[in-house]
Formats: structure tokens, sequence, C-alpha cells
């Protein structure tokens, strides 16, 4: 009892080509930069999209696949959505809104009513049953959404940047609510997110989706400490670097080696915590095996954290004190050392 | 202190509209308002009734509001799929066929009547085929004031409603389609509800235009008193003749009309970001 879906789609300048599956009462996340793809997978996994071709399978029902001819349009899909913006009918009440999905799979007007009113009532809004959707915060909105999409017993949950239109403020609380609502749900899910919060929350697993393509599955806690793409270390706030292994080095593909303290071979990856990389005004003496010089690109403050961003061959993120700024007195433009010590260096391979 | 209150009573004068712009508008509404004045002084209140309640007068009104209502509606039965295809469905030629459906919209409605006399007249194009196959005779019957108030009627109705298919957002058919709706009962649950303001105002445009219509009518229906003869070639007859009659009967004409766009505009026209119904 699951999804496998394998989506390729062109879509103007996207083209989409991503393997995904998940099993019954998970919660996948697809994790990616704007433009990269995460929108149209659902919109696929929906039927709103045909696809060019692959498949999408659900409990072991061909719901999409053109070298078979066969695509199962949205209404007879068993699959819900949370839209971006939630997109409630305007012109219907939140009540209303719950029973559509009822009402138009031919469930009695009376019938369809009272099981949204029950719906309403489990998301903690049974008495906004008669408002419309613009008296309605977006967290409450976003809860009349979840259960509009849930009356109609879906196998399969998609949400679309569920948390996206909410203020910073409520976003924290419905969020803690989403995750205790899809709790009870006993479905898959799958959650789009260009937020990492989101998914360590929601899922239980995440697919990170770059230009179209999977680059790196896995739980965030794998994905976070062995990235395999320049846009996950960032997002997790590490240092990423690529280059091919010889023992106790590492050939950068950017030019210049890294001396590591693990031995690897081959095509690699290593990952440097901003906080293990120290800044000099001179060439540093000491222990560490790794010192180079590189012009100051930026300087970002974070109370009294400073992340001092390096440019050169090798780029990098140096997390320092602001006394320790104070003390260098570095400005963008400037030329500083730069140093790791290989016992902070994690590789693995690519 | 003085500097900082110069640029507020500035601020203020700003939002105060410019004079110029105040006076044209005056202008213009005067310029509309003074030919109802012309009509107002030159009743004859006197005999204002009898002239209204005359069986012929009644009869013509009865005739201009039957055939403009089914007008209106043939006009939304066949305007609003064409709108939709036009706002919706991309094919080769979009344009032109949008120019050719609204064209006799700004065509002399004359024309418009000569046109479907040719098309549809006894021996025209389509009409003789009409005429030997079904016995069917357009010109000079009330059918044929309803087909030439719908000619020139439709567009207006089409372009109305083919703006609000393409400024109503599609996600939420998506949405209704996920949720199990087949594309008809999206169509009736999400897309008309969205566009009614649109719809509303379009058939109360084209509803206006069919009761108004002169030149397309005389010409392609003639002037039969109780089947073709409605308000305006009534109107239009009597000034040669009577023209106190002229001039009650184009108030009564006016009164209707004004009374139609003041209700509906308030619940319809004014607002379109205020929720309807």
């Amino acid at each position: 009892m699951t999804l496998e879906a394998h989506v390729v789609r062109a879509l103007g300048p996207l083209a989409l080509d991503a393997t995904l599956e998940v099993a019954d009462g998970e919660t996948v996340a697809v994790l990616g930069p704007n433009g990269s793809g995460k929108t149209t997978v659902l919109r696929c996994l929906a039927g709103l999209l045909p696809l060019d071709a692959g498949r999408v399978v659900l409990d072991g029902e061909v719901l999409d696949d053109p070298a078979a001819g066969v695509l199962v349009p949205p209404e007879q899909r068993p699959v819900g959505v949370v839209f971006q913006d939630h997109l409630l009918f305007p012109h219907l009440s939140a009540l209303e809104n719950v029973a559509f999905g009822l009402r138009a799979r031919g469930t009695a007007k009376a019938t369809a009513r009272r099981r949204a009113a029950a719906w309403l009532e489990r998301v903690g809004l049974g008495d906004h049953a008669g408002h419309r959707p613009d008296a309605l915060s977006g967290g409450q909105a976003q809860r009349v959404a979840l259960a509009r999409a849930l009356a109609t017993d879906p196998r399969l949950l998609l949400l679309d940047e569920p948390l996206a239109a909410l203020d910073a403020r409520t976003k924290g609380q419905v969020r803690r609510e989403l995750r205790d609502h899809l709790g009870g749900f006993a479905g898959m899910r799958v959650l789009v997110t260009h937020d990492p919060v989101d998914a360590y929350a929601l899922a239980d697993r995440v697919v990170v989706l770059e230009a179209g393509r999977v680059t790196q599955t896995g739980t965030l806690a794998d994905v976070s400490a062995r990235p395999r793409s320049r846009y996950i270390a960032e997002l997790v706030g590490v240092n990423l670097l690529a280059g091919e292994g010889h023992d106790s080095t590492l050939a950068l593909a950017a030019g210049g080696r890294l001396v590591v303290a693990e031995p690897v071979q081959g095509p690699a990856f290593a990952v440097i915590p901003p906080h293990a990389v120290a800044v000099y005004r001179t060439p540093p003496a000491g222990s560490p095996r790794n010192v180079w010089e590189a012009p100051v690109a930026d300087i970002d403050r974070h109370g009294d954290r400073v992340r001092v961003r390096l440019g050169g061959p090798i780029p990098l993120v140096a997390e320092i004190t602001a006394p320790a700024l104070d003390a260098l007195d570095l400005h963008p433009g400037e030329r500083v050392w730069a140093s790791v010590k290989a016992t902070e260096i994690e590789t693995y391979p690519a | 202190m003085s500097t900082r209150r110069q640029p507020t009573r500035r601020a203020r004068e700003a939002r105060r509209p410019p004079w110029p712009a105040l006076a044209l508008a005056a202008l213009a509404t005067v310029f509309f308002a003074l030919p109802f004045a012309g009509l107002l002084w030159r009743a004859p209140w006197g005999d204002a009734w009898s002239i209204v309640s005359s069986p012929s007068a009644r009869t013509a009104l009865r005739l201009s509001l039957w055939c403009s209502l089914w007008a209106t509606l043939a006009a939304t039965v066949l305007g609003v799929p064409l709108a939709w295809v036009l706002a919706r469905v991309p094919f080769p030629g979009r344009g032109a066929v949008r120019a050719l459906c609204t064209l006799s919209m700004v065509l002399p409605p004359v024309v418009g009547g000569v046109a479907l006399f040719y098309a549809l007249g006894r021996r025209g194009l389509v009409g003789r085929y009409l005429d030997d196959w079904f016995g069917v005779t357009l010109p000079f019957s009330t059918a044929g004031v309803i087909v030439a108030q719908t000619f020139v009627a439709m567009p207006f109705l089409v372009l109305t409603v083919e703006a609000a298919f393409r400024q109503q957002d599609t996600r939420y058919e998506d949405a209704a389609r996920t949720l199990g709706a087949t594309p008809a009962y999206v169509f009736r649950r999400v897309t008309l509800p969205a566009i009614r303001p649109g719809l509303v105002a379009g058939a109360v445009l084209a509803w206006a235009r069919a009761l108004g219509e002169f030149g397309a009518t005389i010409t392609f229906a003639g002037n039969f008193p109780g089947r073709t003869q409605t308000m305006p070639l009534a109107i239009y007859l009597r000034n040669e003749t009577a023209p106190d009659e002229a001039v009650v009967l184009s108030l009564v004409l006016i009164a209707v009309s004004f009374g139609v766009l003041v209700a509906l505009r308030d619940r319809y026209l004014g607002d379109p970001g205020r929720p309807v119904g």
C-alpha cells in the first residue's frame, strides 16, 4: 500500500524527472528551491497535469501512464490537496467549503453538511461554520482547507507549501496544529516546502528536488549531516566542498586540496561546519593542516555571532564571535587567512 | 513648526480632486442630463396618462420588453459559451473570431439589418432553406425582431463575460477537481459564481442595447404595430405625426431603462470586490 511515482514532465524551462515513493502512514517532504518543480510534482500526482512519461501508481492502481494510455482524471483519484493560499471558495461558507467534495461525489446535502460540521469540529472550528473565507484568519483558513481535503477520505494527501501564506507570528502554532491533525490521518502524505523547518516538524523523510531532479533522499538528519548539494548545505548552514579523494587528501573540484583526517578514495564530499573555520590577519603557525588565503566577500551579524563569507577558489563561511570580529577589524574586500583542522572535516563518498 | 506644516497642507490639497477635472466632469453630466430635461420640459403632463395607457403604447412597450428579454436570454445562452472559448481555449485565429463576433457592436445597426436580410431573409443565403424546409420566415416577424436585437446586443455580453473568465483564478477550478467535482459540476458551482458579477453586468448591458435597438430592427423586421413595432420604432414614427406621444413614450422608455440600471448597478455592477448574493 504505497505511492510509487516516476514523474516526467516538461513545463516551460523546467524538465522534471523525479522518482518518489511514499509508504502508508508516512509523510514525505519534497524540499527544494523556487522553480525546482516541487509544485509540478504535486500537480502531476493530483492529476491536474498529465505526465509526459513515467508512471503514477497508488495502492496498485495506475493513475497515469502515458505509455499505456492511462490517465485517471483528478476527480476520480483518491487524492486530497491542501493548496498554497488555501484556495477556499470565496462565495461559500466554511461549512459549504468542507462539504463541497462530498456534494460533488453525490452525497446527499444533509449528510454532507453533517459530516462537514463534524470535520470543522475536529479542526476546532465548529463555531466558524457559517463564516466566509474572508472572515477567517490565515491559520483558520488553513484548517478549513485541511478539513475540506480530508472530508472526502483520500488515500494520499498533498500539501503545497501549507505554511507559506502565513505570517511568521502564527506559523509556529499552525505548524504544531498541522502536525497533530496530520498525525490523525492514516494515509500517505506528501508535503512540498522550501522551508527545512516544515520538513523537520512534519515529515518522516525528505526528498530534495533541484532543477527537476532528485538530488538526495533520506531523513532530514541524514540529509543535513551529509548534504550532497550546495543548496542543502546552505540550507542547513554548513560548507560543502566536492573533490577527488586520495587517502588523506581531497583534490577539490574548484582547485586546491584539503587534508582530511579520515582517508577517502574517489569522488567525495567534505562538510566543514562554519564554526570550524578560523580566520587570521597573518599566516597562522601551528597544527591546522589546511591554511589558505582568501578575500572577505561579506560579513553578516546575527546577535553576537558573525558569519564571514570568504570568496576565492574555495568559498567558505566562517562563524566567529562579535568580539573576534572587532579584534580582527575585518571589512569586505580585505584578504585574510583561513584555516580548518583536518579533524573537523567530515568526508563521505559522492 | 511652519516648515512641518507646509508639506502637510500641500498633501491635503493633493488629495482634493483638481478643479479642471471636476469642471469637465460636471459639463459631461450636464450634457447627459440636458436632453432628459428637454423631454421633461416638453412633456404634455395633462395627457400623459391617457397616452401611456393607450392600447397602441402598451402594445409597443409589451413587445419591447418581451423581445428584449428573449434577446437577452439568447445572447446569454450563446454568448457565455462563446466568451468561455474566447477566454480559455487557445486556437489560431482567435483574435479574428473575437473581432467578427463583436463587429456588430461598432457596425451601424442599419448595416446589420441589411446584412441580416440577405442572410436570413426569405431569399437570403440561409433564409431560403429556413423557408423551404421548415416554413420559417424571420423578416417582418416578432422572431425577426429578437434575431436583430440579439445580433447587436450579444457582443456587449460576450466582451464583459470574456473579461470575467480571464480575470478568474483557475486554481479554484483545480481545487474543485481534486475534491471530486466533474468539469460540469465545477462550472456550475465554482466558475459561474465567480463570474456572476460580470455575467449580470453583461446581460444588463445587452438587454439595454436590445431595448433601445432601432436600425437593425426596422431594416430586418419592419414596422408592424403589435408584431415588430417596438418602443423605439413607435417613438420615431409618432415624432412625425404626434410629437406629444413621442415625448411621453420616450420618458417611459427612459424610466424603465434607468430603473433597471440603478437597481442592478447597486447590487452587481458596483464594487467588484464586494461579495455578491
